[in-house]
Parts: C-alpha cells; structure tokens; sequence
C-alpha cells in the first residue's frame, strides 16, 4: 500500500484499485474543531477536482475534493455522530471514504510524503 | 477608503502575548489578532460561559469627545437619549443614516467632564469623519496609546475584583475610572458575550503586566476572536458588517428598546422619518434566532426560504454555538414569517434544510442588574 497526497490536503493511500482517502492532520488543525461533515453517496462517481464533501468547522466550512477519478465504494458514517474525531484522528479512524480508483494515472501527479511535508511548509 | 488598507496590520500593545499564548493571528479589519489560542474556540468560549475568558479588543476605537452641550450635540446623529444620561453611566447607540440604516453601532459613557465611545475597529475611521463633520465645536480626541481588554464570563468579578476592589460592586452599563497596579484605567461593566464582565481601558504601557494578572487568576484564561463571535451569536447580539448595516433600520434589527421615549417623541436624528414610521406601522422584515434542526451550520448568505420555496431573506450570522452545542443562525425574514415556532427552509449548499424560528437569544443573558 502506498499513500500519496494532494495539495488540497487529502491523503490517498491505494491497494490495487481502491484506496482510502481523508484529510490530512495539518488540514485538520488549520480548519479547527470539526463539527458537521457533509458526505456523498456511496455509487456516486467523480472526475479528479470535484468536491466530494463539506467539513463545517466552528471557523468556516471546507470543500474535500476527488483527488483522482473514482467512484465511492464507502463512506465513513462514523464521522457523522463524531465529527470532531477528524480532529484527533484526521489520517486514521477518521477517514473519510474507501473509493474505487478508474484513472490510476493520475496517482502520479500528487505528492509523496516528503513531497507534502515540504508544500505544507 | 482609509489608508490603513494598503498598510501592513497593525499590532495590539498585546500582540507578543498573544504569540507567547499560542494565539493564531489573523487580518481582522486591519490588525493581527488572534482568532483562537492552543486551547480551541470550543473550549474558550465554555470558558467564558463558566468562568472568565480575556479578550484583547485594543483594535477597536477609542474616543474622547469634549466641549459644551457635547452629549446634545452627539443626539443630533444618533437616536439615543444621551443627554440625560447620569455621570458614570453607559449606554449602546448607533450612528443612522439618512435612509434610517446604520452607520456603526458603539456604546457612549458619560465620564463627567467628557463623553467616552468606543466603536468598531473597521469603522473608526469613518465615524471620526462623520463625528468631526457633524459635531460642530466639539473636540474629538482618538485615543491612540490605550488597549482595551475585555474580562467576561461568571468569574470575572472575582478576577478584575481581586486586582480591582472597586469594580465589585458595578452594575450593568456602568463606568469608573480606578487604580489597577498603579495605573489609572476606566473600567466598565458591559461586554459583548451575554455574560456579566467587563471591559478595561489601560494605558499602552500597562496592557500587558494588567492582563497577566489577571491571566493568572486560577479562574481565568485567554480567549480569542472566535470564541468573541460564537459567544455573542448565542447571546443574540448584533454584529456590524453582519447583522446591521446602511441598508438595516434599526428596528427591523430589533433594537427598539436603544431609541427612548423623549427621541421617538422628538425625532431629530438622521432616518428619523424612517424609523419612527417603522415603529408606528411596524418594519416589512425583522431579525429572528433561527434554529437548524439538523446538524449543519448555516451562515451568512444563505437563502431562507418558506415551505412553499418563496425567498423569505438571508442568514446574516450563522454558525456552531458551543453551549447549545448545535448550530445557530440569525437573519431577516419578511415580518408575515417572524413568527417564533414557524419552520422555514434554510438552502445550504443547494440543499432545503429544515429550521425553526426562534426568539432570541439562544443562551440567556447573565449580566448584572
């Protein structure tokens, strides 16, 4: 399994074509304390750039977007009863979907870790 | 409009405590203050609501305003009664247009031998401009080398007390000048969170020794611009910019209870015309609590609208209060659909989502009478 991440601040960690995605605990922190997140249905396809969700902190609320072409396989229906958790667990228990990855090409535009580390500063 | 706008923000005598406290600075109406500290906007304002939470509000204006029959004079753009209003006492007013809107709202003193304002940092300016135009043989003394720090919450009689034995047994809207470790500060018992406190004129050079004393107060820490807004959505209280503007009379805004029986008889403040023919007859439209009954914020912008989907107005401040511990809302709705208990349709994100109109506040004001 690899994780790559995008410079809207998702993480994306693949196994074979599917994969987990979230927001990572820098984006986290930035929003502040996470009090209702908006998530789509589960079938529902998207092209790389699409907002896929809204995170409403008690600051503003934030788009998510697709980080490549997928359809959603699953969505993390705990972060519903438990928005905050995305605070504490951003890039474990708070994930935010399983997809299914239709362009895995595009994996290759986003960033490694290290590569992240340095766009975050 | 000002030239402060192209200008790097300006810094509070505060600013390098904030840092030191964790504060996460933000341009607010051109000064760096700060919007949260380490501990979060959720903690900070439940501070406030059971403790006491300090608030730096130095960005906000300052003025002096001097000279014979200055209270007479300053009636003559606002339409509260100040005149009469007793030596040591506080009052909220705002500055109307001539179409009756508002200006800026800001709360007048009588400090005997002047009248003391404090108004909205982004609209200093402007109403310095609009007093010096208007207030004829009246001096206007910006005070630039003053902080302004807000203690609120059910202990900050306890914490400004203890540096401050005066201040104890202050009522509500009221104003002194005291010694607090040794430099003269006007203290007054009022706020902008619903909760009893005060807020503290000091001296530049003692802001920062003052607010570690009080800071070191086991019922008190620092609170942020957030926490400030979330406090006064639930507490019901207007925001400029937000909530009132040019285009907002005062009594759509629901702020009867600031214009006095001898101003509503007499008139002879700018938009009287307006104003009192809406006290008469009543405004078209009116501000309400309104309350989501799911879990989503709904902010300024959104569109309200009937069951039928017919536009009834706008969210103007929207948001997650921390006590209520759900989200908040205040907006405009046609005064046909201000009714509290009716259910409307809040359109987020495309979506209609259901609300309830309620009667404000949200969280009951504690303040001391």
């Amino acid at each position: 399994m690899t994780t790559y991440y995008s410079e809207d601040h998702e993480w994306i960690t693949v196994d074979g074509d599917t994969a987990t995605i979230g927001i990572t605990a820098h984006a986290a922190d930035q929003l502040g304390e996470v009090v209702f997140i908006e998530l789509k249905d589960v079938e529902d396809e998207f092209e790389k750039g699409d907002e896929i969700g809204v995170i409403e902190s008690v600051k503003a609320a934030s788009e998510i977007y697709a980080p490549v072409d997928c359809e959603i396989i699953e969505a993390n229906n705990m972060l519903e009863g438990a928005p905050g958790s995305m605070n504490e667990f951003a890039e474990t228990d708070a994930w935010i979907y399983k997809i299914k990855i239709t362009d895995a090409k595009q994996l290759e535009d986003l960033l490694d870790e290290e590569g992240y580390k340095a766009f975050i500063g | 409009m000002s030239d402060t706008e192209s200008t790097a923000p300006r810094r509070t005598p505060l600013y390098d405590l904030h840092v030191e406290l964790g504060g996460k600075m933000v341009d607010f109406a051109g000064w760096e203050m700060p919007v949260q500290y380490s501990a979060g906007i959720m903690a900070e304002h439940a501070q406030c609501r059971e403790k006491a939470g300090v608030f730096d509000v130095s960005h906000m204006g300052q003025v002096e305003l001097r000279g014979e029959g200055a209270a007479r004079k300053l009636e003559s753009i606002v339409p509260a009664s100040i005149e009469p209003l007793a030596e040591g006492k506080a009052r909220y007013t705002f500055f109307t247009n001539p179409e009756g809107g508002i200006m800026d709202d800001l709360i007048v003193s009588n400090a005997g031998d002047h009248l003391f304002l404090v108004v909205n940092a982004s609209m200093r300016d402007q109403d310095i401009g609009h007093m010096r135009a208007n207030l004829d043989g009246v001096d206007i003394v910006e005070l630039t080398d003053r902080a302004l720090v807000a203690v609120q919450g059910p202990k900050a009689v306890e914490v400004v007390g203890a540096l401050c034995p005066d201040a104890i047994e202050m009522k509500f809207m009221e104003t002194i000048v005291a010694d607090i470790m040794g430099a003269s500060c006007r203290i007054s018992r009022l706020g902008y969170t619903g909760e009893d406190g005060y807020e503290i004129s000091i001296p530049d050079e003692h802001a920062v020794s003052i607010t570690r004393a009080f800071l070191a107060h086991d019922d008190c820490d620092v609170a942020g611009l957030g926490a400030r807004d979330s406090l006064r959505l639930e507490a019901g209280l207007c925001l400029y910019g937000n909530d009132i503007d040019n285009d907002t009379s005062p009594i759509e805004a629901q702020l009867n209870w600031a214009i006095q029986k001898r101003r509503r008889e007499e008139g002879g403040f700018p938009g009287a015309d307006r104003i009192l023919r809406e006290l008469a007859d009543g405004p078209s439209r009116k501000l309400v609590g309104i309350k989501p009954q799911g879990r989503a914020p709904a902010r300024q912008g959104v569109e309200i609208q009937d069951t039928d989907g017919n536009t009834l107005g706008h969210i103007t401040s929207g948001g997650f209060g921390p006590t209520v511990q759900g989200p908040v809302s205040m907006g405009y709705v046609a005064v046909n659909h201000a009714n509290v208990g009716e259910v409307v349709n809040l359109i987020v994100r495309g979506k209609a989502l259901p609300a309830e109109i309620i009667a404000l506040p949200f969280v009951q004001q504690n303040y001391k009478r």
